[in-house]
Parts: C-alpha cells; sequence; structure tokens
C-alpha cells in the first residue's frame, strides 16, 4: 500500500492504495465519489473522463499514484443541483441525455471542449467530442447543448 | 480489469531512472502516459514487478532548439506536439501526425516517446518519425546513445531499446526550404486502429520533385520506408499524373501485423491510393 494525497475538487484526501489502483477506481471506491463512471475501462468510451490540471482525461488509463501533486476535478466539482455548471444546464436544456450513464464524462469533456474552443462548427465539436461515446445515441442533443454553453461561454 | 501488482516509483533524474530500470531488472518497465500501458496491465498481457514513472524527469519534457534540428523530450505529450509553436514550425509533420492519434483525452496523457518506444506497427507517431529520419536519443547505464530510426524498430512491439535503457528524446532535422509534409490515415471504423497510414515529406524546386521521403505505418511489423515511390518521385515533374504513377509502384507485398480482415489485393490498392493522395495533399499545404 503507498500512502497519498490526492487532491479532488480543491480537498486533500490522504489515503492508502495499491499501485496498480487507477484514478478511476480510487475515486469510486476509496473516495466513493460515483460520479465519475465506468463504461470500458480501456480509454474507450470516454464515461470515466476527468480533468487533472484543468486536462481532460480518461481515469480509467491513470494510476491513482501518478496523481500525487495534481489537481483533481471530477463531475461532483464542477456544480449542484440548485447551481449548475453552465455546460450541465445546457444539456438538461437541450435534453442531451437519455439514461445518463455517458453524460458526467460528457459534461467533462464538454466543459474542456468549450475552454479549448474546439467549437467552432458542429462538425469540430463533433470530432473534439469523439472520445465520449452514448449508447443511448442523444449525440444531435449533445452537440447542440455544445453549442449552447460555447456561445453562452463566448458572451 | 485489474493488474497484478506491482512496485512504483517516480525517479526525479534520468540518472535515478537508469539506476531503477536496472535495479528492477527484467521486472522493471517504464510508464510515461499510460496510454498504451495500463491497458496491458489491465489485461495481464505485460506483469512488470515495478513501474517506474518518468512523468517528473524535466529534461524529458523539454523541446530543445539546435541550429538544424529539433530535440522533442519523450514525456512530450500528442497534445503538446500539435500546440507547442516550436514543433509545428520546424516539425510540422509530428504535429499533423499527433492530430491523428485517438482523442483528446488520450492526447493530452500520451507521449512521442511512448508511441515511438510502444513501437505498435499500427502505431501513427513511428511512421512520422521514420520518414523525418528522426534519431532516437537513449540514455542507459552504459551512457547515452543515438539510434537512428531506421534501426530502430525491430519488430511487432519490439525495439532497439536494452531493458535498462530509457528513451530520453526523439532528435529530427528542422524542416528547411520547399519542404512540404503530410500524414493519411485510414482506418475501417472511427474506433478501428490504423489500417495504413501514409507519412509524407517531399521538397520541390520549381516544377520538379527533388527529395522525397515517405513511411507507411501497418503495412508491415515495423513502419516502413517506401524506398521506390521515394525514388521515382525524386527529378519526376510536379503533376498529379507523376505522383500516381510512383505510387503505383508500391507493389503489394506488405504483410501488415494486424490485417483486420482485409485482402491483400485491398490493401495493396488502398497503399497505391493513400500515398497518391498523401503527396498531393502534402502539394497543397
Ligand atoms: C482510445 C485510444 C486510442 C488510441 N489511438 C491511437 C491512434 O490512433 N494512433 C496511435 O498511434 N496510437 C493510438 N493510441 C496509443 C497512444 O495513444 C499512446 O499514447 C502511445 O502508444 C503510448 O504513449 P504513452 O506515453 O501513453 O506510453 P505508455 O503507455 O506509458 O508506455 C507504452 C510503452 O512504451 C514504454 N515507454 C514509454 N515511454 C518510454 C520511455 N521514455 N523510455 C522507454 N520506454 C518507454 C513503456 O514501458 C511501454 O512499454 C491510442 C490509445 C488509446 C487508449
Ligand atoms: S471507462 Fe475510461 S474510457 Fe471507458
Ligand atoms: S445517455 Fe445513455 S449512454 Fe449516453
Amino acid at each position: 500500500m503507498i500512502p497519498l494525497v490526492l487532491r479532488v475538487n480543491g480537498r486533500e484526501h490522504r489515503i492508502e492504495v495499491e499501485a496498480r489502483v487507477t484514478l478511476l477506481d480510487a475515486l469510486r471506491d476509496v473516495l466513493h465519489l460515483t460520479g465519475t463512471k465506468k463504461g470500458c475501462d480501456r480509454g474507450e468510451c470516454g464515461a470515466c473522463t476527468v480533468h487533472v490540471d484543468g486536462e481532460r482525461i480518461n481515469s480509467c488509463l491513470a494510476l491513482a499514484v501518478m496523481q500525487e501533486g495534481r489537481e483533481v476535478t471530477t463531475v461532483e466539482g464542477v456544480g449542484t443541483v440548485g447551481a449548475p455548471h453552465p455546460v450541465q444546464a445546457a444539456f438538461v436544456a437541450r435534453d442531451a441525455l437519455q439514461c445518463g450513464y455517458c453524460t458526467p464524462g460528457q459534461v467533462m469533456s464538454a466543459i474542456a471542449c468549450v475552454r479549448e474552443g474546439h467549437t467552432g462548427s458542429d462538425d469540430e465539436i463533433r470530432e473534439w467530442m469523439s472520445g465520449n461515446l452514448c449508447r443511448c445515441a442523444a449525440y444531435e442533443q449533445i452537440v447542440a447543448a455544445v453549442r449552447d454553453a460555447a456561445e453562452a461561454h463566448r458572451a | 480489469m485489474i493488474p497484478a501488482p506491482f512496485d512504483y516509483t517516480r525517479p526525479t533524474t534520468v540518472e535515478d531512472a537508469v539506476t531503477a530500470l536496472r535495479a528492477g531488472g527484467a521486472g522493471a518497465k517504464v510508464i510515461a502516459g499510460g496510454q498504451s500501458l495500463v491497458r496491458m496491465l489491465q489485461r495481464r498481457l505485460v506483469r512488470p514487478t515495478l513501474l517506474v514513472d518518468v512523468g517528473c524527469l524535466s529534461r524529458m519534457r523539454e523541446v530543445v532548439e539546435e541550429p538544424d534540428h529539433l530535440v522533442i523530450g519523450a514525456t512530450t505529450t500528442q497534445h503538446e506536439l500539435l500546440h507547442d509553436a516550436r514543433v509545428r514550425a520546424h516539425a510540422p509533420l509530428l504535429s499533423l501526425v499527433a492530430r491523428h492519434v485517438g482523442d483528446p483525452a488520450v492526447r493530452h496523457r500520451g507521449t512521442l516517446g511512448g508511441s515511438v518506444a510502444h513501437a505498435d506497427p499500427a502505431g501513427d507517431p513511428p511512421a512520422a518519425v521514420l520518414a523525418l529520419d528522426g534519431e532516437i536519443i537513449v540514455e542507459g547505464p552504459r551512457g547515452e546513445r543515438v539510434i537512428p530510426s531506421a534501426e530502430f524498430f525491430v519488430g511487432p512491439f519490439r525495439t532497439a531499446l536494452e531493458p535498462d535503457e530509457l528513451l530520453v528524446g526523439v532528435r529530427v532535422p528542422k524542416m528547411g526550404e520547399g519542404w512540404t509534409v503530410h500524414y493519411e490515415k485510414f482506418r475501417l471504423s472511427a474506433q478501428k486502429p490504423t489500417l495504413l497510414g501514409v507519412a509524407v515529406m517531399v521538397r520541390r524546386v520549381g516544377d520538379c520533385f527533388t527529395d522525397a521521403h515517405i513511411a507507411l505505418a501497418n503495412s508491415g511489423s515495423t513502419p516502413v520506408r517506401a524506398t521506390a515511390v521515394e525514388v521515382a518521385l525524386v527529378g519526376a515533374d510536379v503533376t498529379e499524373e507523376a505522383v500516381t504513377k510512383a505510387a503505383d509502384l508500391l507493389d503489394g507485398t506488405m504483410e501488415p501485423f494486424a490485417r483486420q480482415g482485409v485482402s491483400q489485393a485491398y490493401l495493396a490498392h488502398l497503399a497505391r491510393v493513400l500515398t497518391r493522395r498523401a503527396v498531393v495533399a502534402a502539394l497543397s499545404w
């Protein structure tokens, strides 16, 4: 077991994990932050997307021990039910989900996508959101939500 | 799927990393971005006893400009290759190829050194490094050595790196006057790995090709240069007809490591078409 200080959503957590534990499993099973989802566990679906030092990554392909000294942001850290993040509000307004399983990853990826500025056209949004799959195929509404959030961000 | 247990160390100097690799012996393995390695650990395709994390080695993160070359640190991410002003200006082929790796989340973690050391025959960056005649800079217990890319890739997922050696950087010539570049990639579907990739650098003076470097991804057990096409292009007129004629010299004997169920005739046709497209695209770059 390796003692580790993990900074998540602005809070420091002192935990002990084995080196083989992924960031995704540490968030869900040790910190009980279950907003971040496990879809494929192999980097292909984006359900586990979180931000590390402001960049979107797949937490299933990151080891928890590699995140010491970094700032991790999960979906629990971006908004609340009463005060949703503008991207979350756009997802609600556009009805950009069905079962909702991919949504935390979509939201985290979309927040980064808007910030990165890859929202110049619907095609650009599709390409730069392509790491996030949706089995319910809410893609049209997701693109619309990202477009709305980007417009609000620019305004 | 959960990996078999292993120890973990995060050295802060290249020397300490080499020492750790050496001490770990056959069970030691480098981890950079983890975008290929963690998947292999999870499926237990590899079972290292020690992972040496190279993420905190500042020397391996730098891009250093020399008079005629760029030395790109091994842990430069694909995202950084895409955005770094020096890479874009002096080695635009690497910026172009980085754009073809995975998706944004993968590119934020995956590194140039990781792609090159992983040596997936279907990997995109290795083909670009080979087209560039890049040199692989390696540090080990016996000091530094520099391996030409033509000698670095020795088989599927096999390189000239010794187990106790660290890939510290990739040295590529700065793109000179008259050169243009392109990377053309074909996949059977958005989620599939590269079926064929073509990295192209051509130089034209007036209406004539004076130099051509072309490397293919997933056409053999390592990235390979399309020498016959290169030779045919040099001295040829810059016309689509001449490009087609040169590309048609690809003889169709390619033996990709992962054939993805397509026939030899399909692959041979694809290679000719993609190579023609890649050279034409490089010309209008
Ligand atoms: C969803 C997904 C899609 C992808 N799509 C593509 C694609 O389209 N094209 C493509 O080319 N690749 C693709 N990849 C793989 C690519 O993203 C990886 O970035 C790359 O292969 C490995 O880089 P890394 O830094 O993550 O290396 P790691 O996974 O950390 O390591 C890979 C291997 O290289 C060794 N290694 C790493 N760094 C060094 C070093 N400095 N010295 C010595 N050995 C080292 C490790 O020991 C290991 O064996 C994809 C990956 C994923 C998850
Ligand atoms: S669970 Fe990480 S990408 Fe699918
Ligand atoms: S809403 Fe069901 S997977 Fe996307």
